[in-house]
């Protein structure tokens, strides 16, 4: 078992004949990912290194059976190219994009919660979701992430940040824990998919055994995790927020990622978390040892 | 990005939202021209993008062409908590019946948007939130259905807006609601909306934050990137496409992704030192954009010592190497470096430092984040 993503998904790439898309894709692919198609309007019948290309995400749909998209486009171009596979019946959409406008992702999200609710799009602006050993569709360096073990215990990865999801994979590497699903939400103000989906997943994923979150500051996504996680999550938990000390009223390089009118404080969301019952480390290898001792005692 | 009042104002224009008549003006000569070609009286206003410019002194009414040359002359160069005011907007005063409040941002919970709309305007919406919230109408917007006209008219009905500006006010909002999502805003605020004697409804403030990701679509958007302000550094930084942020402390930051850059300021802090700045390198940075960021770091005089903490995922080890080693044979590094190097082709990278013999105070590499980050602070300590 796993979350959202496993050994049987196979996967399309919009954007695979592109250099990002290219490089990325094949390496899923290489990872073991059912990479089974691509799309590029206007390159059908063309091939990337033997996966195929089609015009459109329907088209590659409809000869691949895929379910899960991988977006790899120009923040001008995904939005349309997200709802496309929406539109197709994808059922997961990792986008990685960075840049789209906020306006544009209020609207697809809400599009996407109207028109296609069995649609889950994750991000954009992350960097995917990998299933250690089974399926891994975005920018993580496969390797750094342990595989899970079949008696566990094994933890789940929730987190808004690409670079500190690796370094929580690195944590657990280090530590020898397995992870079961790693899921990069994203650190953009309209993120497809909220901690609060992952956690109810993980809660209910009999291989996963405990759960670590990675927040950062900004908005009140981690407030909101809290408050779910007293009422419903009974796996045991570790945390980080990023930005303890991140000056108030600047966009910490995620458009996502700011301090406004005392809001959205790292101090808030970490509070929150501790009242909830989640161990909080205060930097990222202290919220890997927590995790350890959290193990340990499974 | 924020806009300065005159800009907001400007923009708001664009939408055909009411705002009074009038001009910036860089000099008290240009202030004196505006003020005799709009009319008395007129508002010298200092172009700030702080709270409290009123309480300063830095907005005065002017009757005559000698009061016009005298705010001018004062305020233009006043320092208001610690930004120097370099712009005067000048408009046409305006006869005040009531203020209001209008503004909508995006509500990242539940991932509408958010119109909040106040009868009690011109004072902080904070203040109005705090003590009276129940004067506060806040109503959620879909964004795939928009704000149309009735809708507006009902959020001012509920908000107690008097009969008499309805329409006027129903106008405004869904013209700034057409401001806020065509012309990409973060934030679109118009406080104090107000109400004149002759039962017009009119912008007498503007605040803009625009969604900088857009700016694909904005050509009209150039000109703000000229009077962004910026410190030296970021200034420098913004012109190499860099993600910085000058902070106060001593120990220069470069790291790979907005997370672990935060998180390295975070660290830093704890083991009892402090950031010169933030500075995320992006994904998939290669030699050209390390030593980039070197050279931002190496303009700051008040950093000590360096921190280069990266995690390779689409940043490749040996590019980053590469970099430091470029960077360090072009400029002269005033401070030592100390770097933590991880992830993908993190060993290619070491070997590459280590062939590049580099002396060892110079460069020292440790193998975790924290390890690194003390070896930092302690560096940073010895320079002071």
């Amino acid at each position: 078992m796993a979350i959202f993503v496993d050994e049987t998904t196979k996967v399309i790439v919009q954007g695979l004949t592109g250099g990002q898309g290219k490089y990325h894709g094949l390496r899923n692919k290489a990872y073991g990912t059912q990479i089974v198609g691509g799309v590029t309007p206007g390159k059908s019948g063309q091939d990337v290194e033997g996966i195929p290309i089609f015009d459109s995400v329907a088209d590659a749909v409809a000869a691949t059976g895929a379910t899960a998209s991988f977006v790899v486009v120009p923040p001008k171009f995904a939005p349309a190219a997200i709802l496309e596979a929406a539109e197709a019946g994808i059922e997961i959409v990792v986008c990685i994009t960075e840049g789209i406008p906020a306006q544009d992702e209020a609207r697809v999200y809400n599009t996407l919660v109207r028109d296609h609710p069995n649609t889950r799009l994750l991000g954009p602006n992350c960097p995917g979701i990998i299933s250690p050993g089974k399926c891994n569709i975005g920018i993580t360096a496969g390797e750094i992430a342990h595989l899970p073990s079949a008696d566990g215990p094994n933890v789940g990865i929730v987190s808004r940040s690409g670079t500190l999801t690796y370094q929580a994979l690195y944590e657990l590497k280090q530590q020898g824990i397995g992870v079961s699903t790693c899921v990069g939400i994203g650190g953009d103000p309209v993120p497809g998919t909220n901690f609060i989906d992952c956690l109810s997943e993980f809660e209910a994923d009999p291989e996963t055994h405990a759960i670590m979150l990675i927040g950062e500051i900004g908005g009140s996504a981690e407030e909101e995790a809290a408050e779910y996680i007293a009422a419903n999550v009974t796996k045991p938990m570790s945390a980080y927020i990023a930005g303890v000390t991140a000056p108030a009223g600047k966009k910490m390089g995620h458009a996502g990622a700011i301090v406004s009118g005392g809001k959205g404080t790292a101090q808030g969301k970490m509070d929150a978390l501790a009242a909830a019952g989640v161990k909080v480390g205060l930097n990222p290898t202290e919220a890997g040892e927590l995790m350890a001792d959290i193990v340990k005692g499974l | 990005m924020d806009l300065f009042e005159y800009q907001g104002k400007q923009y708001f224009a664009r939408y055909d939202i009411p705002v009074s008549p009038g001009d910036v003006a860089l000099t008290v000569d240009d202030a004196v021209a505006v003020a005799e070609r709009i009319d008395y009286p007129v508002v010298v206003k200092a172009q700030v993008q702080v709270g409290g410019r009123g309480k300063a002194g830095g907005i005065k009414l002017a009757d005559n062409v000698d009061e016009a040359r005298t705010h001018a002359t004062n305020i233009l160069g006043m320092d208001i908590k610690g930004h120097v005011v370099e712009r005067l907007w000048i408009e046409t005063a305006s006869d005040i019946e009531e203020e209001y409040y209008a503004s909508f941002t995006l509500d990242r919970a539940a991932k509408k948007h958010l119109l909040m709309l106040s009868a009690e305007g011109g004072v902080e919406i904070e203040t109005v939130a705090e003590e009276n919230p129940d004067a506060i109408v806040k109503l959620h917007i879909d964004p795939v259905d928009g704000l149309d006209l009735a809708t507006a008219r009902q959020a001012a009905v509920d908000a107690k807006i008097p009969e008499r500006a309805l329409d006027g006010t129903a106008d405004i909002l869904v013209k700034l609601y057409r401001c806020f999502t065509e012309g990409d805003c973060d934030l679109a605020e118009i406080n104090p909306l107000i109400l004149k004697p002759t039962g017009e409804v009119h912008a007498l403030d503007a605040k803009v934050t625009l969604d900088w990701n857009a700016a694909f679509r904005h050509p009209e958007w150039d000109e703000y990137s000229l009077t962004e302000v910026l410190d030296e550094r970021e200034q420098l930084a913004k012109s190499k496409g860099l993600q910085y942020i000058g902070l106060d402390g001593d120990v220069g930051i470069i790291a790979n992704g907005a997370g672990l850059a935060m998180s390295t300021l975070d660290v830093v802090n704890q083991v009892g030192g402090s950031a010169a700045n933030f500075l995320d390198i992006g994904g998939g940075a290669n030699a050209d954009v390390m030593a980039a960021a070197l050279d931002v770091i190496n303009h700051d005089e008040n950093v000590k010592s360096i921190l280069i903490n990266i995690f390779g995922g689409i940043t490749r080890g040996e590019e980053v190497a590469k970099g430091i080693v470029e960077a360090m044979g072009r400029v002269d590094l005033r401070a030592p470096i100390v770097i933590r190097l991880d992830g993908t082709n993190a060993e290619e990278g070491r070997q590459i430092i280590l062939d590049a013999g580099i002396a060892a105070d110079k460069l020292i590499s440790k193998p975790t984040m924290l390890e690194a980050a003390r070896e930092a602070v302690a560096l940073a300590g010895k320079g002071n």
